[in-house]
């Protein structure tokens, strides 16, 4: 009896608290609109009409025939030149995006069946675009060699022509998968660092220690902390997908059930790392600090958000499998693209549930009702 | 089942935080019931750590403490449902307002829904809040957080009230009400347990526990301390130069301590002592014995009257020329006004104290004059200086001690001294010579090497007035130097600054510390932004003496010029 009327008045002073105080406005709810709107507008990944410079060193109809294949394609800007040195700066600064040799000897090797050489340079320095680059042009030479050995009726295998179709993201726009992808980090931010943040502001203020005086139990006083801000991440989360479907167009394929099973299960987690940040350092700056480092970032750039894990080396990969926001990602992204798919939610939800009970026990253990 | 009549008992009670020396060592003392314990001591002689155990928060390393006859090791939840307790901080929710953080504090000690109403209103009626109950808690001056604070403390009747100095940061008549208010509390039985590092406070309580350097130097009733100097108190008066009448007197065989009280002297004489020779023309009289005479006589005795950095320090010319010059400094922040028309003139060779209490525009003026924060109207000059023009260049001419301990933590007392001295365009020679002299003086060498967050509060202390003093500076400023530090780093201090106002140095002190402000020649009063009064600390005094207070203290003298300010404002606004 008063054991539950003392969990309702922390989780009442939790919430009028919350809404009086502007710091807390700044990150659950002004935060979330900027993030969205940088990944919703700012940010794009898209390749298209890349700038390439083809040089050809002598040119021939053998030439000028693999010339067209480059500029015929959607994803190149192609300017043409007889000598590479002209592009060398360009590259440099960035102008141009990489350079294709078609050298002299091209067409007399081609003709006496050596099979010709073509040399691609690209900036290492922005391996993501080098990379592209890389496999577009790969990919015209390809279609190139394909059309010529169907011109000649030649003996070689027929080439197997290949139309590439992209499913659930047809347009292949990043914004659809970097919404949903920001919608995670929103949580992060409200359950974590906002979190940790308030928890951390009790002990510097002197609050924590006159609550600590009273009769409350050390699980009440965790747990008049959890609740506040676990209805408080749902509802940015709410807003969120509410602008991401409205503003942003990104269709929303699957169940309100399986966003919001995905979403709870992830704010626990989220918010027992928040609790377990600011009882062991009981110090705001601290305490943003290492949710920015311990949260925050890994769910940026270790959860498949941005980078995809795949392309990790494999200690990095095994690395993701300690961040949370790796198992909310695919889902919410598959949610929002796909549709629901209950084994692949399952074993997320499982996952998340799993890291919440580990937070949140050690944050139970690390909040006694000690000052020492 | 018969009440216990000590409410806390404590037991040899040792508390030790890492390899740190103990902040508790093998205390014993009780708490009663219906009586004001005074938990008296020095910033960081461990009075807070002693309240803390008390409440069960923290563990004991060593002894046993029984609070309502409950072991705190095993049995802290029942202590926690049965005390009050008000830490320095006050506990408040600064977003949520008054009645909020009543109600909140009501549902965590399960104060009855039945029973709410008329607690409430009694308890806003008695701490005067009614008016503000809607008002949030961030809103509130500090007198009025703190009587908040202690309203949350009572909401369900303890039988012990834990108060962690609830004198800091409150203005004396606060203070007196708050005192008036716990009296109040002890007549219904209530033991009161009131922590402060003022001794004054000292004396009126009960049965006071004295700590310092976390061991328990006296536990019993005031009296009984002070009467363990009674006889061999003595107040000097008709002395003339009484900063140097003081320096020799206290290096007098016999003489125990002495400290300059307006234009007297007070003498603790050791037992059986005669009274030391004095010039023509002054009078010795026994007087009245007061607990801080007793505690540094328990330290035994004050420090010596010789100050080697002033032995040091070459004399500047005797004139009587106006070192510091305030003409009508007036700083507003928007619409709030933090100090009106405030004019004084400093000559040199004197000490000028800004008295007031926290809040009151003492910082806001004292910034103007160092030339920190530009005045919106009025000017400052320092050694002739005007400070609108030449800030940088007065600045090089005065030496600036903060509040707070504003060396560097995380480097060594060398290394702060080298860094100041450096700051101060000292090099070569005479910076070599300046930061020795300091390391000496000081008796820095045991500890030269430490960072200097790790120092004692004392050393800490000296370390501040080392950096301010470093380039010889001609005017001092000294922003609360020696509130919260033990009497003998308190004496030790001042002698050092009695020693360099007689070769000429000039000084400007703030305080809220009625002790500090005896030491000064003059003091403006400051309040709500304005000077209320202007002149000698026996001035003042004197001023409000009447039939019923023939002898005020300076906080007797400030309160009731406090008053008279406030019936004033309040007929100019009628």
């Amino acid at each position: 009896m008063n054991a539950s009327r003392r969990f309702v008045a922390l989780v009442r002073k939790e919430g009028t608290q919350a809404l009086r105080d502007p710091s807390t406005l700044l990150i659950a709810g002004v935060l979330p609109f900027i993030l969205l709107f940088l990944f919703g507008y700012g940010v794009s990944l898209d390749s298209t009409h890349t700038r390439l410079a083809v040089v050809v060193e002598a040119p021939s109809p053998l030439t000028d025939d693999l010339l067209a294949s480059f500029t015929a394609s959607s994803y190149f800007d192609v300017t043409t030149g007889r000598d590479r040195r002209a592009y060398e700066g360009e590259l440099v600064a960035g102008r141009v995006r990489g350079i294709v040799v078609v050298p002299q000897t091209f067409t007399a090797d081609v003709a006496a069946g050596r099979g010709g050489t073509v040399q691609m340079i690209v900036d290492g320095t922005d391996p993501n675009t080098a990379s592209l680059v890389q496999a577009y042009t790969e990919g015209a030479i390809a279609n190139w060699q394909g059309m010529r050995a169907t011109e000649r009726g030649s003996d070689a295998t027929q080439p197997i022509n290949l139309v590439p179709r992209y499913w659930y993201n047809a347009e292949l726009t990043s914004r659809n998968f970097l919404v949903p992808g920001s919608i995670a980090i929103v949580m992060t931010l409200v359950g974590t660092l906002l979190t940790s943040l308030v928890l951390a502001r009790e002990w510097e203020r002197g609050t924590m220690e006159a609550i600590m005086a009273t009769p409350v139990t050390a699980f009440e006083m965790l747990a008049g902390k959890v609740l506040p801000y676990f209805v408080l991440g749902l509802v940015a989360m709410t807003v969120c997908v509410v602008l991401a479907v409205g503003l942003f167009g990104v269709p929303f394929r699957g169940s309100v059930v399986a966003l919001y099973a995905l979403s709870a299960a992830f704010l626990l987690p989220a918010l027992g790392q928040g609790l377990l940040i600011s009882a062991v350092t009981k110090n705001q700056f601290l305490a943003s600090q290492l949710a920015l480092l311990s949260a925050f970032l890994p769910a940026f750039l270790l959860s498949g958000f941005i980078f995809e894990i795949q392309s990790m080396p494999q200690p990095i990969r095994w690395l993701t499998y300690l961040v949370p926001a790796r198992y909310l990602i695919p889902s919410l992204q598959t949610v929002f693209l796909a549709g629901d798919i209950w084994p692949m939610f399952g074993r997320a939800i499982a996952m998340l549930l799993l890291f919440g009970a580990l937070f949140l026990g050690l944050a139970a253990r690390a909040t006694k009702k000690r000052i020492d | 089942m018969s009440e216990p009549a000590d409410l806390v008992v404590l037991e040899g009670v040792t508390k030790v935080f890492g390899d740190a020396p103990p902040a508790l060592k093998d205390v014993s003392g009780t708490v009663r019931g219906g009586e004001i314990t005074g938990l008296v001591g020095p910033d960081g002689a461990g009075k807070t750590t002693l309240i803390r155990l008390m409440t069960g928060l923290m563990e004991p390393t060593g002894g046993t403490l029984t609070v309502l006859g409950h072991d705190t090791r095993t049995d802290a939840a029942a202590i926690q449902s049965a005390i009050g307790y008000m830490p320095q901080r006050f506990g408040l929710y600064e977003d949520l307002t008054v009645g909020e953080n009543m109600t909140l504090y009501a549902d965590l000690r399960g104060l009855p829904q039945a029973e709410r109403e008329a607690v409430f209103d009694e308890l806003l009626t008695f701490t005067d809040l009614k008016r503000f109950t809607a008002r949030r808690a961030g809103h509130l001056s500090g007198g009025m957080k703190q009587k908040l604070g202690l309203a949350c403390a009572l909401l369900r009747k303890p039988r012990l009230l834990l108060l962690d100095e609830p004198g800091v940061g409150v203005d004396p008549i606060s203070r007196r009400d708050l005192w008036a208010m716990v009296e109040d509390l002890t007549r219904e039985g209530i033991g009161v347990l009131w922590a402060t590092a003022y001794l004054e406070e000292a004396e009126a309580c009960d049965r006071v526990l004295l700590l310092n350097e976390g061991e328990a130097l006296f536990a019993g009733p005031p009296a009984e301390m002070t009467g363990r100097v009674q006889g061999r108190v003595y107040r000097v008066e008709g002395i003339g130069a009484r900063r140097t009448a003081l320096a020799h007197l206290v290096d007098e065989a016999g003489v125990r301590d002495g400290v300059i009280q307006g234009e007297a002297i007070r003498l603790l004489l050791a037992e059986g002592a005669e009274r030391p020779p004095l010039p023509d023309g002054a009078r010795i009289e026994a007087t009245r014995p007061r607990f801080e005479d007793a505690f540094v006589d328990r330290l035994g005795g004050g420090p010596g009257g010789h100050s080697a950095i002033a032995a040091a320090q070459d004399a500047f010319p005797d004139d009587d020329a106006a070192m510091i010059e305030a003409d009508g400094l007036t700083k507003r922040f928007g619409d709030f006004t933090a100090a009106a028309d405030i004019s004084f003139k400093v000559p040199r060779g004197e000490i000028f104290g800004l008295l007031g209490p926290n809040g009151a525009g003492k910082s806001t003026t004292f910034k103007m004059l160092c030339g920190l924060l530009r005045p919106t109207s009025g000017t400052g000059r320092v050694a002739g200086i005007d400070l609108s023009r030449q800030a940088a260049q007065a600045r090089g001419r005065l030496g600036y001690m903060a509040q707070k301990f504003s060396l560097y933590g995380d480097l060594s007392i060398q290394q702060n001294l080298d860094f100041f001295a450096g700051v101060y365009g000292l090099s070569g020679r005479r910076k070599r010579t300046r930061t020795g002299l300091m390391r000496e003086i000081f008796d820095f060498d045991r500890h030269a090497g430490q960072p200097a967050k790790e120092l004692p509060l004392g050393l800490k202390q000296r370390l501040a007035l080392a950096a301010a003093l470093m380039h010889e500076p001609e005017v001092l400023f000294l922003d609360e130097p020696t509130s919260g530090v033990d009497p003998i780093t308190r004496r030790e201090f001042w002698m050092h600054i009695n020693a360099l106002v007689e070769k000429g140095v000039t000084v400007l002190v703030t305080t809220h510390f009625m002790d500090e402000a005896e030491y000064c020649d003059r003091i403006s009063l400051i309040y709500r932004g304005r000077s209320i009064a202007l002149g000698s600390p026996d001035e003042l005094k004197r001023r409000v003496a009447s039939p019923d207070q023939p002898d005020p203290t300076m906080e007797d003298a400030f309160v009731a010029l406090v008053k008279e300010a406030d019936a004033e404002r309040e007929e100019e606004a009628a």
